[in-house]
C-alpha cells in the first residue's frame, strides 16, 4: 500500500498532557508528523487537533483506533486531501530596502494574492494562505531577495463531510439523563 | 449496551466534612471499596501515610521492600479478584520504580489505580529535591493519568480514575498529588462516576455482527476458538463455557486465557503459540473458520503473521476497536463486552459435536506426549525435569491452588502442565514478560484471595530481581508457597542462545547465592530438593504448610522448552525438538 499524506483531526477535551499523550503513540510507532496545529473547535470548550502525516492507509487507521481509545478524545477522524478543504499561513519578512526597489517582488505579491500585514522602515511583513505549493512557490521567489524570516503554520482544514461531534456529545447527555 | 447512568444526574445532597487532601485520598479509597493497598512511603507522600496512620484499622497498608514490588502485588490481588488493584509511592525514584508495574498492568489489561506523592506545586518545574514528570514518564503505558495540585479537586478525580481503571477493557491508572495538595483543607464528598463523555468502556454491540459469526460458526467443518483473558474480564466463563460446549468447537487458550475453561474439560484442546501445544498451532492454519474470543493476535500467538491462518474466515470477538485488524483481519469483528455478545451467539448456534475434527487435536497431542511430555514427565533417571515438579504440584494440589509464575522457562512448562479447575488461577506477566513479577503478585494473590493455596513457580533468575519481598511475605505471614526451579542458568536467553546463536552462553549462566540460607533468613520455613526421590514429600510437605514455604528444586541445567515456534516462523512450523 503507497504512502499518502492523511490529515487525522481530533476532538478532544481541553486538558493538560493531552498533546503529549497524541504525540506518544505517534513516537511509538516511529511516525513522524509532517504538520500538527490544536486550537478550539466549533463545539464550546472542546479542542480540536489536526495532524498531517505520510503513512499508508492501513497504518492511518490504526493510528486512529489508538488516538480514539484515549480516554479524553471524543472523536477522531482522518482525511484525504481531497475529502477536505486545506489550508497554511505563512509569513516573509523582507527588507523594506528590497521591497522599495525591486519592482519584482511587488509584483509577486500581486500575482499570488498574498498580503502586507505590517510596514516599518527597515521590514515589511507579507501574508501568504494558501496550499502547501502556493506558500512553497512565493517563498522560492522571494529567496534570491534574502528573506529575513520565514515561517509555515501547520495545516488547518475542514472536512467536506460532516464530523457531528455535537450528535456525539448530545447523544451521552440523553444517556445519563435518562 | 450498557446503559450510561448518572453522570450528573439528580443532585443528592452529599454531606459533606472539612479534612485535608490527604485524608481525602484515603476515604476515597474507601468509598471506592478498597481494603488494601501497596506501598512504600516517602517525603512527597508523608501526608498520605499520616492519614494511613490513623485509618489503619479501616486500610491495611503492605509495605513492599521496593515500590515495583507494590505493583506488581497489586496487579496479583487485582488479577485473582478481579477488583482494582491499589499501590502508593512518593515523588521521583519512588515514582519511576512504579513503571515496570504499570507497564506490565497496561499491557496485561489489569485495573490498577498508582498513586504517587510530588514536590509542592510553587516547585513544579524547578528540578526539586526527588522531582520528576511522572505524568510525562507514565503517560504512553496508562490508561489515564492526571496531576493534581489542588486539594478540592481529589474526590472528582479518584472516581473518575477507579472508573476508567476498571471499566471496559481495564487497565492502569497513575494519579500524582502534589505535596500542598495533600496538606490543603477541602470539603469532602464523594459521588462513584458513572460515565465519561468522551469514553465509550463498551462498543455498542452489532446484532448483525453476531448472527454473521454465529452462521460462520454453524456452517463450518473445522472451526477452531482461541481464547484469552477477555473471557476472564468480562466474567463470562461459564457463558463461553455453553459455547463451547453447544458448539462441540475445540478451544485453545492464550497464555492470559489459561484457566476461563478448565483443564480438564474434553473441549479445551491446550494452549496456543510459541511454546504452546503441537494440535492447536498446526491446526491454526488447518481450521476453516479460526474464533478469536478476548484475545489480541500477540505476535507471540501468531508467529509469522503472513502465515497466520490465511485459510480461514476469522472472527473476532473483542472489547477494544482498535484491536481489530491491528494484527490479523478480521472477516467478521464482533464489537462488545464478551458477556453480552456471546449471550447472543448462544442462542443463534446449532448444536454440533465435531468429533472427526477434535479427533486431529487427539491425534497431534498423541505425537506431543510421544515426542516431549511423556520424557518430561515419565523420567526415572537423569536430573529433574520442571514439568514433573509442576505435574507434583497438581498431585498435591489437585488443580485448586492459583498458579503464578515468573517469566521464562519454567513459566511456559508452568503454563503447559499445570492444571486448573476454576478462573482467575494462573497469574503471569504474559505481554510484557516482567522478570521479578511473581513473588510480589503472589503476595498480592494470597492477599486477595486468603482461603486458596497460592503457589509461586520461579526461576532463579526472576526470583533474584524481587528476591527482598520475602520481606513483605515475611511480615504479613502471608502462607505463599514458593517453587523455586533452579536451573543455574536465565534458561530461556541459554535456550535461544544454544538454537540460534550457536551456544554462546554470554552472561546467562549464574553464580547464586544459598536460596535456603536467605529465606531462612527471613524465617521463612524451608526445604530442598536435589533428588527425584525427594520431590514427592517435599511438595506434600509444602502443601500442608499454613505459613510462607519456601521449596528450591534443582532441575536440569540445560533442559528446552519444546515444543517452539522459532521466532519468524509460522504456527505450523512448530518444533518437537
Amino acid at each position: 500500500m503507497e504512502k499518502k499524506n492523511f490529515t487525522v483531526s481530533v476532538y478532544t477535551e481541553n486538558n493538560i498532557g493531552l498533546l503529549s499523550r497524541i504525540a506518544a503513540i505517534f513516537l511509538k510507532r516511529h511516525i513522524n508528523i509532517e504538520s500538527i496545529t490544536a486550537s478550539k473547535s466549533e463545539v464550546n470548550g472542546v479542542m480540536r487537533f489536526i495532524i498531517v502525516v505520510n503513512v499508508t492507509e492501513e497504518k492511518v487507521i490504526k493510528i486512529v483506533g489508538q488516538i480514539e481509545k484515549q480516554i479524553e478524545v471524543i472523536k477522531a477522524f482522518y482525511h484525504t486531501d481531497e475529502e477536505l478543504i486545506y489550508q497554511e499561513t505563512a509569513l516573509y519578512k523582507i527588507r523594506s530596502a528590497d521591497f522599495v526597489e525591486d519592482l519584482n517582488i511587488q509584483d509577486f505579491i500581486k500575482e499570488t494574492n498574498a498580503r502586507i500585514v505590517t510596514v516599518t522602515p527597515k521590514f515589511f511583513v507579507i501574508e501568504k494562505t494558501g496550499k502547501r505549493q502556493e506558500t512553497e512557490n512565493l517563498y522560492e521567489k522571494l529567496k534570491p531577495y534574502g528573506l529575513m524570516q520565514f515561517v509555515r503554520s501547520g495545516t488547518i482544514a475542514v472536512s467536506k463531510n460532516e464530523m457531528q461531534i455535537s450528535e456525539i456529545l448530545e447523544k451521552f447527555n440523553t444517556n445519563t439523563v435518562s | 449496551m450498557e446503559v450510561k447512568t448518572a453522570n450528573f444526574e439528580k443532585k443528592t445532597i452529599h454531606s459533606t466534612t472539612t479534612v485535608s487532601g490527604a485524608e481525602a485520598v484515603i476515604k476515597c479509597l474507601l468509598e471506592e471499596g478498597i481494603d488494601t493497598i501497596y506501598g512504600y512511603p516517602g517525603g512527597a507522600i508523608m501526608p498520605v501515610y499520616d492519614e494511613l496512620y490513623k485509618y489503619q484499622d479501616k486500610l491495611h497498608h503492605v509495605l513492599t521492600r521496593h515500590e515495583q514490588g507494590a505493583t506488581h502485588a497489586a496487579q496479583g490481588y487485582a488479577r485473582v479478584t478481579g477488583k482494582v488493584g491499589v499501590a502508593i509511592a512518593t515523588s521521583g525514584p519512588g515514582a519511576t520504580n512504579l513503571i515496570t508495574g504499570i507497564a506490565d498492568a497496561q499491557i496485561d489489561s489489569t485495573p490498577l489505580i498508582c498513586i504517587t506523592g510530588q514536590v509542592g506545586s510553587h516547585l513544579l518545574g524547578s528540578d526539586a529535591f526527588q522531582e520528576i514528570d511522572i505524568v510525562g514518564i507514565s503517560t504512553p503505558i496508562t490508561k489515564w493519568n492526571y496531576q493534581i495540585t489542588k486539594a478540592s479537586e481529589i474526590p472528582e478525580v479518584f472516581a473518575k480514575a477507579f472508573y476508567i481503571a476498571r471499566s471496559g477493557r481495564p487497565g492502569p491508572v497513575l494519579i500524582d498529588i502534589t505535596k500542598d495538595a495533600q496538606f490543603a483543607s477541602m470539603d469532602f464528598s464523594y459521588k462513584k462516576c458513572s460515565g465519561i463523555r468522551s469514553y465509550t468502556p463498551f462498543p455498542e454491540v452489532n446484532l448483525l455482527a453476531v448472527q454473521r459469526a454465529a452462521e460462520a460458526m454453524n456452517q463450518a467443518k473445522k472451526p477452531l476458538i482461541v481464547f484469552g483473558q477477555g473471557v476472564i474480564l468480562g466474567e463470562a466463563e461459564a457463558l463461553f463455557k455453553q459455547v463451547v460446549e453447544k458448539s462441540g468447537i475445540p478451544a485453545a487458550w492464550t497464555i492470559l486465557g489459561l484457566s476461563a475453561l478448565e483443564t480438564k474439560h474434553p473441549l479445551n484442546v491446550g494452549m496456543v503459540g510459541m511454546h504452546g501445544n503441537y494440535g492447536p498451532n498446526m491446526l491454526t492454519n488447518e481450521c476453516d473458520v479460526l474464533i478469536a474470543i478476548g484475545m489480541r493476535f500477540d505476535d507471540r500467538v501468531t508467529g509469522n503473521l503472513e502465515q497466520y491462518a490465511k485459510q480461514a474466515t476469522v472472527i473476532h470477538f473483542e472489547i477494544d476497536p482498535a484491536e481489530i485488524n491491528k494484527n490479523v483481519k478480521a472477516d467478521i469483528p464482533v464489537l462488545g463486552n464478551v458477556k453480552e455478545t456471546l449471550q447472543l451467539l448462544l442462542e443463534f448456534l446449532k448444536p454440533n459435536e465435531h468429533t472427526a475434527w477434535h479427533q486431529e487435536f487427539k491425534d497431534y497431542y498423541a505425537k506431543e506426549y510421544d515426542k516431549v511430555i511423556k520424557h518430561e514427565l515419565n523420567a526415572s533417571e537423569g536430573e529433574l525435569k520442571m514439568a514433573e515438579v509442576i505435574d507434583e504440584i497438581n498431585t498435591c494440589f489437585k488443580g485448586d491452588a492459583i498458579i503464578v509464575s515468573d517469566v521464562g522457562q519454567h513459566q511456559m512448562v508452568a503454563c503447559r502442565y499445570a492444571k486448573f479447575n476454576s478462573s482467575r488461577s494462573n497469574v503471569t506477566s504474559g505481554g510484557l514478560g516482567t522478570m521479578g513479577f511473581a513473588l510480589p503478585a503472589a503476595l498480592g494473590a494470597k492477599m486477595g484471595c486468603p482461603d486458596r493455596e497460592v503457589v509461586a513457580i520461579i526461576g532463579d533468575g526472576g526470583y533474584q530481581m524481587t528476591i527482598q519481598e520475602l520481606g513483605t511475605i515475611f511480615q504479613t505471614k502471608s502462607a505463599v508457597k514458593i517453587v523455586l526451579l533452579n536451573n543455574g542458568f536465565l534458561g530461556m536467553v541459554r535456550q535461544w542462545q544454544q538454537m540460534f546463536f550457536e551456544r554462546r552462553y554470554a552472561s546467562t549462566e549464574l553464580v547464586n547465592p544459598d536460596f535456603i540460607t536467605i529465606a531462612k533468613g527471613y524465617h521463612i520455613k524451608t526445604n530442598q530438593v536435589t533428588e527425584r526421590s525427594q520431590l514427592k514429600d517435599a511438595v506434600r510437605d509444602m502443601f500442608e504448610a499454613n505459613e510462607p514455604y519456601f521449596l528450591e528444586v534443582k532441575v536440569e541445567k540445560e533442559e528446552n522448552v519444546f515444543p517452539m515456534i522459532p521466532t519468524g516462523a509460522a504456527v505450523s512450523e512448530i518444533r518437537l525438538e
